[in-house]
This record gives C-alpha cells, sequence and structure tokens, in this order.
C-alpha cells in the first residue's frame, strides 16, 4: 500500500475499491464525520486528492446571522423607499403598472437591491492593461454608497493579478506571439464580416482547426468566435426532444443553457458524485421517457474538466467508465482545463491518461490558457461535419478574426513544443508547481480550500457576507487582485475568493500575495480550518461497478 | 508599546464585531441605529443580570441551606 496520510488518498491499482474511512479511527483527534473517500480505484492512474472542509457549525450559524440582519436592514431600506422617505435608486414598477405582475419583487431583485449593493464596488473593476503577472486599475469611487460610481482618472499601478483565467500567462503584450499576430493583422485585417461558409473562411482557420485536431488527439476539430456560444448552440444541434441530457449541478450557465434550448430532458445529478449519475443512467435505461417509456433516442453527459467555482476537477475515468457500461455519449467541457492540466497540456483526459476517443465531443474555449477568444469543438469527423453544417454558432456566427487565430496558433504551437522553444512545456510545469505550492501553504496557513489539489482554480472560503466586500477591499488595499464570488454563484452560505495561478507568477510574487493572505486572513479571521473532510458522497460506494453489459 | 497593542486588539475585536453582524457593510445612519440597538439590548441584560442573579442566588442558597441545613 502506499503510505496514506491526512486529507490523501492514494490508490492502489490492485485493489478495485478502497474505503478508507477505516483510517481515520487511526488518527488521534479524528472523531465524528471526518473521512475522505475515494473509490474505483482501479480507474485512476494518479492520485486523485480533493477536498471539501465542512462548513464549521459556527460559522453557519453567524453567516445566517448576518444574512438575517442584512435582510432586515433591507427591509427597513425597501419600506422606506416605499413610502418615499428616501430617494429610490434602482427600477420599479412605473405606476400604471402597479396592478401588474410585479417585476422587481422577487428574491433576487432583493438580494441585488439590498445585499449586493452594498459591496458591489468589489466587482466590474476596469482594467488598463495587459491582464498578466500585474495589472492596472483605473480609480474608482463612490458617494453614493455603489449606486453610482465616479472615475478619479488616476491609475493604481502594479495590483498583482490573481483573478484572470491566464494559466499558461499566454495574455501578453509580448512575448512569442506578438509578431505573428501583427504580421496576420497586417495581412488579413482585424474582422472577417462573413460566416464561415460564406466569405469568412480563411486559410488560418483552415490552419488552426487541422493543428487543433492533432493537439486534442482527435479526429477533426471545428472553431468558434465564442465559447459561451460553442456550448449554447451546440448541445440544441446535438440532441433534442426524447433526449435525455444527464447534467452535472455545477454545469457552468452555458452548458445549463443549451441543455434548455435543446428541447431534450433535463436530470441533474450531484456534483462530481458517480453514485447519482449512475442511478440516473439506471433509471433512464430501465424505465425510458416517461409516460411512454420508449427508450431515449440518446444519453448525453455533460461534464466540465475542472469547475472554476469548486476548484474540483471531473471524475473522468468514473464518467467514461459509465458511459460504456450504460452506452451514452459523453460531452466534456474543458474550458478551464485544456492548457493548465496535463504534463503536455493537453486538458482532463491527458491528466488522467485517457483515450480521446472516449470522449465524443470534446469543448472547449481558447479565452483561458490560449490568451484569446473563441471555442471549440473536437470529435470525431462524422461529428464535426455534422456540426458545420447544424451548428448555429457555426452557421450564422461571424468566422474568428484572424489576429486572433494566429494568438492561438502560436501558442498552441509553444505549448506542443512545435515552435522550437521549451517554453511551452516550462509554463505547464511553472503552473503545476505554482499550484501545488500555493494550495499547500493556504492550506498550512489554516484556509478552507475548495477543490483538487491540481486544479489551479483556488476557492477560498469565505463565507460570511460582509467578509467578501471587506476580503476585496483589504487585498486591493494591499494591491493583490482577487476575485470574490458570493450568491448566486455559488450556494448562500459558501461565499468565496477564487484566487486563479498563472505560469507567469513568480515564487516572489506568490510569496508576497501569500503574506497579504495571511495578513488579511488574521484581520478577517478567516483561518477556519480544522482539517476536516466531508464526505463526497453521500451513499455507500460499493454499488458502482465499472464492467460494461454484455449484449 | 503595550498600550498601543491593546489599542490594536480593541480595534480588531470591534472589527470582528461589524463583520461578523454585518454592520461592516451598513450606511452610517444605520450603523449607528444598529449599534444602539446592541447597546441596548447588552445594556438591558447586564442590567437585569445585575438586578436578578444576586436575588436569584441568595433564593437558591436558602433553599438549598433549607434542604440540608
Ligand atoms: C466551463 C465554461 N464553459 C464555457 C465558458 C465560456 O467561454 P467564453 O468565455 O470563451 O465565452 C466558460 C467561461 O467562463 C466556462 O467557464
Amino acid at each position: 500500500m502506499f503510505p496514506l496520510k491526512l486529507g490523501h488518498c492514494s490508490l492502489n491499482k490492485e485493489i478495485g475499491v478502497i474505503v478508507i474511512n477505516s483510517l481515520w479511527q487511526q488518527i488521534p483527534g479524528g472523531f465524528g464525520k471526518i473521512h475522505h473517500i475515494t473509490q474505483n480505484g482501479g480507474l485512476y492512474k494518479r492520485p486523485f486528492n480533493e477536498a471539501f472542509e465542512e462548513t464549521p457549525m459556527l460559522v453557519a450559524v453567524l453567516t445566517y446571522v448576518g444574512y438575517g440582519i442584512l435582510t432586515l436592514f433591507g427591509y427597513l431600506r425597501d419600506f422606506l423607499r416605499y413610502w418615499k422617505i428616501e430617494k429610490c435608486h434602482n427600477a420599479t414598477e412605473r405606476e400604471e403598472q402597479r396592478d401588474f405582475v410585479p417585476l422587481y419583487q422577487d428574491f433576487e431583485n432583493f438580494y441585488t437591491r439590498n445585499l449586493y449593493m452594498r459591496i458591489r464596488d468589489s466587482w466590474n473593476r476596469p482594467i488598463c492593461s495587459v491582464p498578466g503577472g500585474k495589472v492596472d486599475l483605473l480609480e474608482r469611487v463612490s458617494h453614493d454608497y455603489n449606486w453610482t460610481f465616479t472615475y478619479t482618472g488616476k491609475v493604481i499601478k502594479d495590483i498583482i493579478n490573481m483573478g484572470s483565467y491566464n494559466y499558461l500567462g499566454f495574455a501578453e503584450n509580448a512575448g512569442p506571439s506578438k509578431i505573428p499576430v501583427t504580421k496576420v493583422l497586417s495581412q488579413y485585417g482585424c474582422g472577417m464580416c462573413s460566416t464561415r461558409q460564406e466569405m469568412g473562411n480563411v486559410d488560418k482557420h483552415e490552419e488552426l482547426e487541422t493543428l487543433l485536431a492533432r493537439y486534442l488527439g482527435v479526429e477533426s476539430a471545428l472553431a468558434y468566435g465564442m465559447g459561451f456560444a460553442t456550448n449554447s448552440m451546440n448541445i440544441p444541434a446535438l440532441v433534442g426532444k426524447g433526449c435525455l441530457i444527464l447534467s452535472d449541478e455545477l454545469n457552468h450557465a452555458s452548458l445549463v443553457l443549451g441543455a434548455r434550448l435543446s428541447g431534450a430532458t433535463i436530470r441533474i445529478f450531484k456534483h462530481n458524485n458517480m453514485q447519482s449519475l449512475e442511478k440516473l443512467l439506471k433509471d433512464a435505461i430501465v424505465y425510458g421517457q416517461p409516460r411512454t417509456h420508449r427508450p431515449w433516442k440518446k444519453i448525453l453527459i455533460i461534464v466540465e474538466g475542472i469547475y472554476s467555482m469548486e476548484g474540483s476537477i471531473v471524475r473522468l475515468p468514473e464518467v467514461i467508465a459509465l458511459k460504456k457500461k450504460y452506452k451514452s455519449y459523453l460531452y466534456l467541457d474543458e474550458a478551464h482545463s485544456i492548457g493548465a492540466l496535463g504534463p503536455n497540456g493537453r486538458g482532463v483526459v491527458e491528466y488522467f491518461g485517457l483515450d480521446p476517443e472516449d470522449v465524443d465531443i470534446m469543448m472547449g474555449t481558447f479565452t483561458k490558457s490560449f490568451g484569446a477568444a473563441g471555442g471549440y469543438i473536437g470529435g470525431k469527423k462524422e461529428l464535426i461535419d455534422y456540426l458545420r453544417v447544424h451548428s448555429h454558432s457555426a452557421v450564422y456566427a461571424t468566422s474568428l478574426s484572424p489576429p486572433v487565430v494566429q494568438q492561438i496558433i502560436t501558442t498552441m504551437k509553444c505549448i506542443m513544443g512545435e515552435d522550437g522553444t521549451t517554453l511551452g512545456k516550462q509554463r505547464i510545469q511553472q503552473l503545476a508547481e505554482n499550484t501545488r505550492y500555493f494550495r499547500r501553504r493556504l492550506k498550512e496557513l489554516g484556509f478552507i480550500i475548495y477543490g483538487n489539489e491540481d486544479s489551479p482554480v483556488v476557492p477560498l472560503m469565505l463565507y460570511m457576507p460582509a467578509k467578501i466586500g471587506a476580503f476585496g477591499r483589504e487585498m486591493l488595499k494591499r494591491h493583490i487582485g482577487v476575485v470574490v464570488v458570493g450568491f448566486p454563484a455559488t450556494p448562500i452560505i459558501e461565499s468565496r475568493a477564487r484566487i486563479c495561478l498563472s505560469a507567469i507568477h513568480t515564487k516572489e510574487i506568490l510569496d508576497i500575495a501569500l503574506k497579504k493572505i495571511d495578513e488579511v486572513g488574521d484581520l478577517l479571521m478567516l483561518k477556519y480550518s480544522r482539517h476536516r473532510q466531508v464526505p463526497l458522497l453521500d451513499r455507500p460506494f460499493d454499488e458502482t461497478t465499472y464492467e460494461e453489459t454484455e449484449d | 508599546m503595550d498600550l498601543k497593542q491593546m489599542k490594536d486588539y480593541i480595534y480588531w475585536l470591534y472589527f470582528q464585531y461589524l463583520l461578523v453582524t454585518c454592520s461592516y457593510v451598513l450606511e452610517p445612519w444605520e450603523q449607528s441605529m444598529f449599534h444602539t440597538i446592541t447597546i441596548t439590548v447588552v445594556a438591558m441584560v447586564v442590567y437585569t443580570a445585575y438586578v436578578f442573579i444576586p436575588i436569584h442566588i441568595r433564593l437558591a442558597f436558602e433553599f438549598f441551606s433549607q434542604i440540608f441545613g
């Protein structure tokens, strides 16, 4: 056996299923519901260490108290606004529509008006430089408690950027892609003014798609001008009425939108929970469509590579095994994982050492690791040919801008090592190192960190609503830019700061950031961690087997 | 300096109170209203405790001394 450590689950290939619950009984102080779980170890070629620490009870209670107080004050303010005692800044129903169905009365509007508004200064800050390792920020002030902002005209320089999805650091205004991109710009101009099917298809697009297919290890690939539209327009092209979509509960809005637009039946499984997925698959096969009980035409499982709010990595080996067992299709959104995971930056498939053939639809974006714009789909040639004529974002949308295509090509070649340098490789390694280092240090400092230890997205839990605003402001005061996230992007009590690591962060930058986070953590009492892990799965582990059925 | 440390610590405690109760994000007039309410409540609790606890303790003491004594 491998040595087992607290919060670790090493996997053993010989033993199919390892349950490490019993481990905790040997650890002094390991009381209560502490455990960390893995299963189907044989499917993994590497340790899969993913942890979600339980919310401490006191913190949860205090968080609810905080929301309670804010809600009370929200009602007070709404009352004052209603009786015109104070000026109302937000949208309201017009006088003549008073008796209609109210538009601005629901909880989300209440939340925006009375909770979000108070800490709005931590979001939507305009920057005025490349979003590289350091950024410049426009200074902004509000004289009416965040209802309006004015710019002072000053620039806050050299904020350490811990918020951009610039995993490999290719969002830069120098470096390998600068000259090729300017060349392409002077040759082709900026916009194509036509769709791919008409006059918008240039040789650069073809070059990109060939390269992309090679990079992904698939037969064929198709690039689009926007990642969001890639999801939301291609899912409807693939499935429709009479089909079933099994979607992870934390899937990105674009996937949710695509699934809804498709008209297929949607069922949601618990985040990264294979028992839940298998149950849905089983039910889908056994019962078929509701009422008619005809079999589903297609079953499509939709997962993401790295979940950008949880920092978790999909349990791809298990998903693929399930997909094979139940003969369904798999749609994998690699928006965050492409470039950022795997020894050669080829995403989760490479990270787990799997075969790209096993994923039916490989989707990803160029907006993150490649520092460009757009999205792609890779897969079998028939699939891509079909999408080329049936997907709305391929047929109706203007094609990718050539300089952007060049940026993607250059960075992709750099990652593949085809430009004759080792820059890409170095950056991938640097990112992996930064990730491990940063996550380990944050854990040592006592913060609650979610997600997989290899994920460059690091959610740092804040919980209390006032701390969302305070963390953003205090970090900015110390010249560090982080993204803070609250409801509705997260469950209401699990507000967090999301730190995205990059290959261009040097060790010095990371150490400065860690020092400041430590400082702010003490100031705001954010070091909640008691090193307890929540069970990832609610059901017993030995219910899932991955043998393909014979038929 | 000790005095400065004390001051810092008290300020830190006050900051924690602001954060936990979310009065950190309230506007000044709401904040003063909130503080007034908390201070009133705390003062009332303390006063009640001061007035009633000694009486209760004395009664309890008499009760038990009657039983055992
Ligand atoms: C999982 C996922 N899919 C799709 C997208 C959309 O990509 P784009 O920003 O290129 O439109 C994002 C962007 O944040 C994402 O996180």
